[in-house]
């Protein structure tokens, strides 16, 4: 009977939201795979983490805490030591394309000695054998890939699939791990806030981005404005004005910033010059406000509005406000 | 100080991709290769410690074909003291190129090992890790800022919501992330040193590795989009459709 390894994370002992994605990727191949496969998802922490149980109907069958006191925050070295020692028993090991998923996935790969497709979009099993589809080249092609060694190891870009949510699913129990005895090399002092914005682009469901059509770093204010008026949406900006220093390196969208996929990206004053796109074209819903009624953003964005974006942001903030306010 | 940087020779940020004939790979026609972009950060990181440092050498290694020399020769150029080309296809599976590296890099006495986050070509984001891993060196990815003091490497990486610091000691396995530095330009005089630095060419052959690439297409077509209007006005048409056709807020 195959075995999927969904290795999950959490922040201050609360799962993370990909985590329930990890497990729906895990859950497609187990179900795919077929013959009774199971998932386990894979917890580190110093102790126990909430909502574990919960898991079950997001697609666990059973849940492994592997608890050390250097487990607080991410520790390469312990978790790759102990997601390799029985990660060999797995037909399958799952993980996020996070910022710690991409360092820690191809450590566990090179450990047991497996190739390892990162930030992949769909999962599938192709005679036998787990394959998958990966954004390549700035996501200007798709790439299909079958991965052939035991276990095959995969990471999964956030935002990319969806939780499940199946409430005949029964709770998940929880066994402890043995961490193993590891050597620790690398160590994580602290994660500083940043200075800017409180949301990360690479977790918001909707993203509101400036560009240099701004004119200048105060111009953002109209930016923040419209994000908060959405609620909970995060600020993102062009490379064009994060090199300007006007927004920090954690906000750019793009090829040499993040890769997102919210359900609502809104881009203003942005011409959508093809490594933009890179980082943003995937998202469910993208709307551009423009003066350049030929700006390359309008070629993927589902609804275009063309116009000077002083007049035109502040407008849409007032009327996001309002519609939110009757619902 | 000495440092080793790997470099790939990848397509333009800038090219319209074509698929090949094979279905598998695209169509190198007319395509421009350049340094992968975090890679010169690598570079650059690479060229100011050995000047801090007073002292050392610097040593580019790639594997690919013959024409990664003409990358490789740029690296020079901006500064790097020797290149050293492992003559071989490359491989879709991120393992097989990093044990070639690992074979090479071993005993080459490195104190730092430099690599950019990821190829801009495949996005693997895994060579540098793997080649740690193979080398038992500690690692840190994806780094932002680095700070070297006694033998000490403090590291900053973005992480969702924050930026983790992170220590090790060197030797070290480090990959470079944007936000850095700013990558230097190649000095004419630069390019004209470059010519006569020393050049080494070893074959290698790689295994045959555990990931096959079974096709490449372009992504689907966004469906066509529409303007809604022009200025303000069409603002009120906007929230409409984001309300009830799109269901987004
Ligand atoms: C290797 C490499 C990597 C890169 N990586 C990234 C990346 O990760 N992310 C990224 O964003 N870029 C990246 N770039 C840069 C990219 O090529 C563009 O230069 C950049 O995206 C442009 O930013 P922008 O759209 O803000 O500015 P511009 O291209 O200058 O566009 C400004 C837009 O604002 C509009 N505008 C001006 N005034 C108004 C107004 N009053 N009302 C409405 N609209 C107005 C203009 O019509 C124009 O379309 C990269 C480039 C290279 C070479
Ligand atoms: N063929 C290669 N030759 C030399 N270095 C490479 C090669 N492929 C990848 N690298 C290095 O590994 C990093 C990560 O690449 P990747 O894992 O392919 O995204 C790159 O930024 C390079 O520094």
């Amino acid at each position: 009977m195959a075995q999927i390894l969904a290795v999950l994370e959490q922040r201050q002992g609360t799962l993370r939201k990909v985590s329930l994605e990890v497990l729906a990727a895990a859950r497609t191949l187990a179900d795919q795979l077929g013959g009774g496969a199971t998932v386990d998802g894979l917890v580190f922490g110093t102790g126990a983490v909430e909502g574990t149980a919960a898991l079950g109907k997001a697609g666990a069958d059973r849940v492994l805490l592997a608890a050390h006191p250097d487990f607080g925050l991410y520790n390469p070295d312990g978790f790759a030591a102990t997601t390799a020692s029985i990660g060999g028993s797995y037909a399958v090991i799952v993980f996020p394309a996070t910022a710690s998923g991409r360092d820690l996935a191809p450590r566990v790969a090179a450990k047991l000695g497996v190739a390892c497709a990162t930030d992949v979009t769909e999962v599938g099993v192709e005679g036998g054998k787990v394959s998958a589809v990966r954004p390549v080249y700035a996501g200007k092609a798709l790439q299909r890939v079958v991965l052939g060694g035991a276990p095959a190891v995969l990471s999964i870009r956030p935002n990319t699939f969806a939780v499940a949510q199946a409430a005949d699913r029964a709770d998940a129990a929880t066994a402890a791990l043995d961490v193993p005895s590891f050597t620790q090399r690398v160590t994580v002092k602290e994660v500083k806030a940043p200075a800017q914005s409180t949301l990360d682009v690479a977790e918001a469901s909707i993203i509101v981005s400036g560009g240099r059509g701004l004119k200048e770093p105060g111009n953002f204010k109209l930016i923040e404005e419209l994000a908060a008026a959405f609620g909970t949406a995060a600020v993102g900006a062009s490379r064009a004005v994060v090199d300007a220093g006007w927004r920090e390196h954690a906000a750019q969208v793009g090829q040499t910033g993040k890769t997102v996929a919210p359900s609502l990206y809104v881009a203003v004053g942005i011409s959508g010059a093809i490594q933009h796109l890179a980082g943003m074209r995937t998202s469910k819903v993208i709307v551009a406000i423009n003066k350049d009624k030929d700006a390359p953003i309008f070629k993927v964005a589902d609804y275009g509005i063309v116009g000077d974006l002083f007049e035109i942001v502040p407008r849409l903030t007032e009327e996001i406000k309002k519609i939110r306010a009757e619902h | 100080m000495r440092i080793a940087v790997c470099l790939k020779r990848v397509p333009d940020t800038t090219t319209k991709i074509v698929i090949g004939s094979d279905g598998k790979s695209i169509d190198e026609n007319g395509v421009k290769f350049v340094a992968n972009p975090y890679d010169e950060y690598a570079i650059e990181a690479a060229l100011a410690l050995k000047e801090k440092a007073g002292a050392g050498e610097t040593v580019v290694y790639s594997l690919g074909t013959d024409a990664a020399q003409e990358t490789m020769r740029t690296a020079l150029a901006m500064g790097i003291d020797r290149a050293v080309l492992l003559q071989g296809g490359g491989s879709p599976d991120g393992l097989e190129v990093a044990k070639a590296l690992a074979a090479e890099l071993k005993s080459g006495g490195f104190d730092l090992i430099l690599f950019g986050k990821m190829a801009v070509d495949d996005y693997n984001h895994q060579v540098g890790v793997m080649t740690a891993e193979l080398l038992e060196l500690p690692c840190i990815s994806a780094i932002s800022h680095l700070a070297i003091e006694g033998g000490t490497v403090t590291a900053e990486r973005e992480v969702e919501g924050g930026v983790e610091v992170v220590t090790c000691a060197l030797p070290a396995v480090l990959t470079t992330d944007k936000g850095i530095n700013t990558p230097r330009l190649p000095s004419l005089k630069g390019i004209m040193a470059a010519k006569k630095k020393p050049f080494e060419l070893k074959p290698v052959t790689l295994g045959a590795g555990g990931l096959t690439v079974t096709g490449l297409t372009l992504p689907p077509e966004r469906k066509a989009g529409r303007i809604v209007g022009e200025g303000p006005d069409a603002v009120s048409t906007l929230v409409q459709l984001l309300r009830n056709e799109a269901k987004v807020i």
